[in-house]
This record gives C-alpha cells, sequence and structure tokens, in this order.
C-alpha cells in the first residue's frame, strides 16, 4: 500500500539521517615538502580516492606546507607512505573527534551562560517579580559594583528596593534616581531597569560613568509604587495610586506624588479620596514615601533628586506648591536645557524645561519640591515619552529609544553634579 | 481678554500627519473661550495653508471590509496594556482620535487637557444606510486632575461624508477600587 510505501521512505531517511559522520580516531597531519619531487608524490596520495583523505591545505608547491585530515584506517597506510619517501610530517590534531567534543561543550557553556545572563528582555514590559529577579541578577552580575537595599515595604507588604551603585568609600556623595511612583508610567519603572544595566555594564567603559561613580554612589529605586504596578498588571492598567485604604471611603489609594511633606494640602491636590490626585490623610502617610524619605535623611550625603514619570515629554525643576522659582532658578534651568538638548541630541526627542508650576500646572506635595527644600539642589522631574499619541500605553518597542534618550539626560546633569559639588 | 465675552487665543500651529511625519500644514486658529457658563463648548476657527493628503483609497477599502463582515465588529483594548495595535485594528484607532477630538473639544475649558488614553470597547452597529455605526467605549485622559474618564460615544463615518458623534456621554467610573 501507499501508507507503507511512505513509511519505509521516511524510515530510510530517518536512518540516514541518524548515520552522523564522526570522526573518531582522525588524525590531521602537517607535512613539510622540500622539493617539487615531494610534491608530486603528496599530489599521487591525493589521488587515491579510497584512502578518504580530505586535504585542508592542497600539496601545490613546496613553499607551503599541506595540511591534510586522515581517516583512523587510514592512517598507517599514509604515514608507510611518507615515511618510505623520507618525507617529513607532523601530527597537528591527534584526535579530531576530540577536539570536536571539547568544541561542542565550549559552545554548549557559553551559550548556557548566554542563556543565564541575557535572557531578560529589557525592551519589553515585565511584571514585579521578573523585575526583582533582574535587580537581583544585575547584583550578581555586577558584583563588585551593585548591591541591593530593602530600605521599607509597601502598604500591601512587598519590598521596596534600592540598587546600590558604589565603587567603595564610606557615605560617597550620591545621586538618587526613582521610577514608578505612579503605576501606570509603565516606561519609566522599563527605564530604570534598562538605566541600572547601562550604569553596570558602562563603568569600566565608559569614561564619564567611570569617573562618576570613582567619587560618587548612585541609588536607584526601580518601582516606588510596587502594588499600584501590580494593579495595573492584574486588574486596572490605568491605576496611579498606591493601594492604602482610606478611612471613611470606598475609595483606595493617595497619589504618592501629592504626599510629600511641600506645600502639601495645597492647590493642586485633592482632599477626596476618590481622586486621583489625592494627597492622603497627611503628609508622608504612604509608607512607599516615607520610606523613602527616611531613607534620604538618614543617608545624609544626597546631591542630586531625580525623579522619572510619563508621560508628555518635560525636564521639570521646583517649584510645583507654588509659582514663584526656586533660588536656583538659573542654574537649574541651564542645566535643564542642557540636559533636554542631550536628549535630543539621540533621536530627536524635544523635551520642554520648566519649572513644574509653569510647565504643566500647580500641584503640592510633590517629591521634587520637598526634596529641594530639604536642600537636594539637583532636583528635577522628567516626563518621558511620549506627547499624547500612546500616552501611558507606549507601545513595548519604544522602551529602550526612551531609556537611551533619558539616559543622555540623566548623565549630563550627574557630571554637572559630579563636577559641581556643594 | 474679550469683556463681558470671553478670552481669546490666537494660534499658530503646525499639524502633522501621525502615519507620515514628513507631512506637515500649517494652521492658524483663533479659540475664544466663554466667560462664565463652562457647558458651552469654545468656539473654534481656523484655517488651513495647504491641502490635507488624499485617504480615498485607504478609505474605501476599510469601508468596503467592514460593510462585507457578516456579524458585526466586536474589540476590546485598544491599544492594549503594552501598546500594541494591530494592524486591522489600526482604523478603528484612528477613527476613535477624530470622534474623541470633537468630544474633547465639547468638553473643554482653560483648564482642561484631555488625550485619548484606550478605546476599552468598540462594537459595530448594522445600519441599513450607507454609513457604518460604532459604538465606542474610550477612556479620557484629562492632565490637569489626572483622571481616566470612561465616555460613550456614537460614531457615524462613511469615506465621503466624513464623521459624525451623534451621541456621547461620560461614564460612571467603574465601583470604586
Amino acid at each position: 500500500t501507499s501508507s507503507m510505501k511512505l513509511i519505509l521512505i521516511f524510515s530510510a531517511l530517518f536512518g540516514v539521517s541518524l548515520c552522523l559522520e564522526t570522526f573518531v580516531g582522525h588524525q590531521v597531519l602537517r607535512i613539510k615538502t622540500r622539493n617539487e619531487e615531494e610534491v608530486k608524490k603528496l599530489q599521487l596520495l591525493e589521488s587515491l580516492e579510497h584512502l578518504q583523505l580530505d586535504f585542508w591545505i592542497n600539496p601545490s608547491t613546496s613553499a607551503l606546507p599541506v595540511d591534510v585530515r586522515i581517516p583512523a584506517n587510514s592512517i598507517q597506510a599514509v604515514k608507510a607512505f611518507l615515511e618510505s619517501y623520507g618525507i617529513e610530517y607532523s601530527i597537528l590534531i591527534e584526535d579530531l573527534q576530540i577536539v570536536l567534543d571539547k568544541e561542542k561543550q565550549d559552545m554548549a557553556y557559553n551559550q548556557q551562560r548566554e542563556r543565564g545572563s541575557n535572557v531578560f528582555n529589557y525592551g519589553t514590559y515585565h511584571p514585579l517579580d521578573s523585575i526583582y529577579a533582574e535587580l537581583d541578577h544585575l547584583v550578581s552580575e555586577y558584583s563588585s559594583l551593585v548591591s541591593k537595599l530593602q530600605i521599607g515595604e509597601s502598604y500591601e507588604k512587598r519590598p521596596l528596593y534600592v540598587l546600590k551603585f558604589s565603587t567603595g568609600g564610606s557615605n560617597r556623595p550620591a545621586i538618587w534616581i526613582d521610577a514608578g511612583i505612579h503605576s501606570r508610567e509603565w516606561v519609566t519603572q522599563a527605564s530604570a531597569l534598562w538605566t541600572a544595566k547601562k550604569i553596570a555594564s558602562d563603568y569600566g567603559k565608559d569614561p564619564s560613568i567611570t569617573s562618576l561613580l570613582n567619587k560618587m554612589d548612585i541609588f536607584l529605586l526601580a518601582v516606588l509604587n510596587p502594588d499600584g504596578y501590580v494593579f495595573t498588571h492584574t486588574t486596572n492598567r490605568m491605576w496611579r495610586k498606591t493601594r492604602s485604604k482610606n478611612q471613611g471611603s470606598l475609595c483606595v489609594g493617595v497619589d504618592p506624588n501629592r504626599n510629600w511633606d511641600a506645600g502639601f494640602g495645597g492647590p493642586g491636590a485633592s482632599n477626596n479620596p476618590c481622586s486621583e490626585s489625592y494627597h492622603g490623610p497627611r503628609a508622608n502617610s504612604e509608607v512607599e514615601v516615607k520610606s523613602v524619605v527616611d531613607f534620604i535623611k538618614n543617608h545624609g550625603n544626597i546631591q542630586a533628586f531625580l525623579t522619572l514619570h510619563s508621560y508628555s515629554q518635560l525636564l521639570m525643576y521646583p517649584y510645583g506648591y507654588k509659582c514663584t522659582g526656586p533660588a536656583d532658578y538659573a542654574e537649574l534651568d541651564a542645566l535643564g536645557r542642557a540636559a533636554a538638548s542631550s536628549i535630543q541630541s539621540l533621536y530627536g526627542t524635544t523635551f520642554t524645561v520648566g519649572s513644574i508650576c509653569t510647565t504643566i500646572y500647580q500641584a503640592s506635595g510633590g517629591s521634587i519640591d520637598w526634596s529641594y527644600d530639604y536642600g537636594i539642589k539637583y532636583s528635577f522631574a522628567f516626563e518621558l515619552r511620549d506627547t499624547g499619541r500612546y500616552g501611558f500605553l507606549l507601545p513595548a518597542n519604544q522602551i529602550i529609544p526612551t531609556a537611551e534618550e533619558t539616559w543622555l539626560g540623566l548623565k549630563k546633569i550627574m557630571e554637572h553634579v559630579r563636577d559641581n559639588p556643594y | 481678554d474679550i469683556d463681558g465675552v470671553g478670552r481669546k487665543y490666537h494660534l499658530e500651529l503646525v499639524l502633522e500627519d501621525v502615519l507620515g511625519k514628513d507631512s506637515t500644514v500649517n494652521c492658524t486658529a483663533e479659540v475664544l473661550y466663554h466667560l462664565g457658563n463652562k457647558n458651552i463648548a469654545p468656539d473654534v476657527q481656523f484655517t488651513l495653508e495647504g491641502e490635507l493628503k488624499n485617504t480615498e483609497e485607504a478609505d474605501n477599502i476599510f469601508y468596503n471590509r467592514i460593510k462585507s463582515l457578516e456579524k458585526e465588529l466586536v474589540a476590546e483594548n485598544i491599544p492594549d496594556s503594552r501598546g500594541n495595535v494591530s494592524p486591522d485594528m489600526e482604523p478603528f484607532h484612528l477613527l476613535a482620535w477624530v470622534a474623541s477630538g470633537y468630544v474633547i473639544w465639547q468638553n473643554s475649558t482653560e483648564n482642561t487637557k484631555f488625550q485619548l488614553a484606550q478605546i476599552k470597547r468598540v462594537k459595530q452597529v448594522k445600519r441599513s444606510d450607507e454609513y457604518l455605526e460604532f459604538d465606542y467605549t474610550i477612556l479620557l485622559h484629562e492632565m490637569v486632575s489626572q483622571e481616566i474618564i470612561p465616555w460613550q460615544m456614537t460614531v457615524l463615518w462613511h469615506p465621503q461624508r466624513g464623521v459624525q458623534v451623534t451621541q456621547d456621554s461620560r461614564q460612571p467610573k467603574h465601583a470604586p477600587e
């Protein structure tokens, strides 16, 4: 029957494919010919097909050596031939299969290592657990530079992890970077993670980052609001606030960027728990905010406070709670413009620079207002891509370009901080 | 400021085609926000200096595709959580953009800044006439308050007759979660 024929054909093919060539016992010889006579003898050898010789370098001139692979059962014959004519040779490879096996092993090992270290795709959005796993991975891969600290717990008891980039010293002046304070702003957590990898891998290669880390530390909090972040994955992609319960209300959560002790409760924040900009019952009521505040205060030597948001493409300095300029307005504005210029240099993305109040709206209880009034002069808030076409739902293929351009802005600011201690 | 009337803005802008960034058209506009009554949409007058791209072919292809569907089309979450819009859903995304522009205009004041955040649901409503009808539930993001506002809109479209929003209403936020 035809199906029987098919089975026969398939099994024949199958059989052939299983009959893999092996090179057990094959040797590779290098033959040094001294004259044309000897070359001719080798060309004679070449013509003996039954020997199944595989010339890697064919006999042509006495100026060049001849390399030949010889199957196991031809070795005796070939060596006898060469010796009878006094032709010199040396053994390049004793057993080819052994060499091939080792090479295969090495390749598998490297692939495994590669799989182990590069499996994380920075160009896609990840759930919280994956992000946390990658933080650990960065620590183990760059252990001499990166360590992980837990600065507190979220409302729902998730750890708040900060990566510390340090080349040593004791309580060096440091730069603080955070992302994901508003959980729906997914490109910020994703960019922060990319940035962590960038800092770690550029140390020792990029002169700027290397000199910076030789003097200063960097602290990076990739997910300031993990409860909210999880909620955007499980339930509501547009969730912004924390997930704390509000007494006397069915509505959940506080806007963590209205909860800082800077003009708290003033204009631009709501006292309605159901509002997206609800400031909370009192400043620092949110454990996520309090944890950062405590960390910064206890550290005592933070020189810059940089926070990532999306979207709108803005680079802002204080104040938000009032519309008057900060004392360092001129310097911050100039630095902001320089950073925006660096950002634009990569993909043409334009960022608008200004104080929060004059650029977007008056908003009280914001993080960079608090950090600035606390004494951290270089306080900036970034609003990353885009300007509304996708808004919070920024396609994943824009994560890396966003992170890359933002990095140039962050670097510009960090370099200035490094060169202008205060 | 215009005494007793409201506040007028004179704008010079450049329109850029979302689907072809090198295609731009200059535009001048005047926007008048009325004093007092916030329930009246701002007056808008505008002049385009040049022509918008002709999309007749793509419009007709889309029109015929939908007209020939046996079952009414239903789709959700455009873009999805990760910003993906499948190519066959893109026209619905663009149509929602245009229609939401009308809704946004009708509900704007000097203290609002709306963006279309997402299409939660779009359902085709079969019609016996030549128009295509879609029932959209969209999410508008209001920048100043940071609120996400669900909005329902009924959208009519025909390649030659353009877009109409025949009905729209603000929806209550889901159960406070």
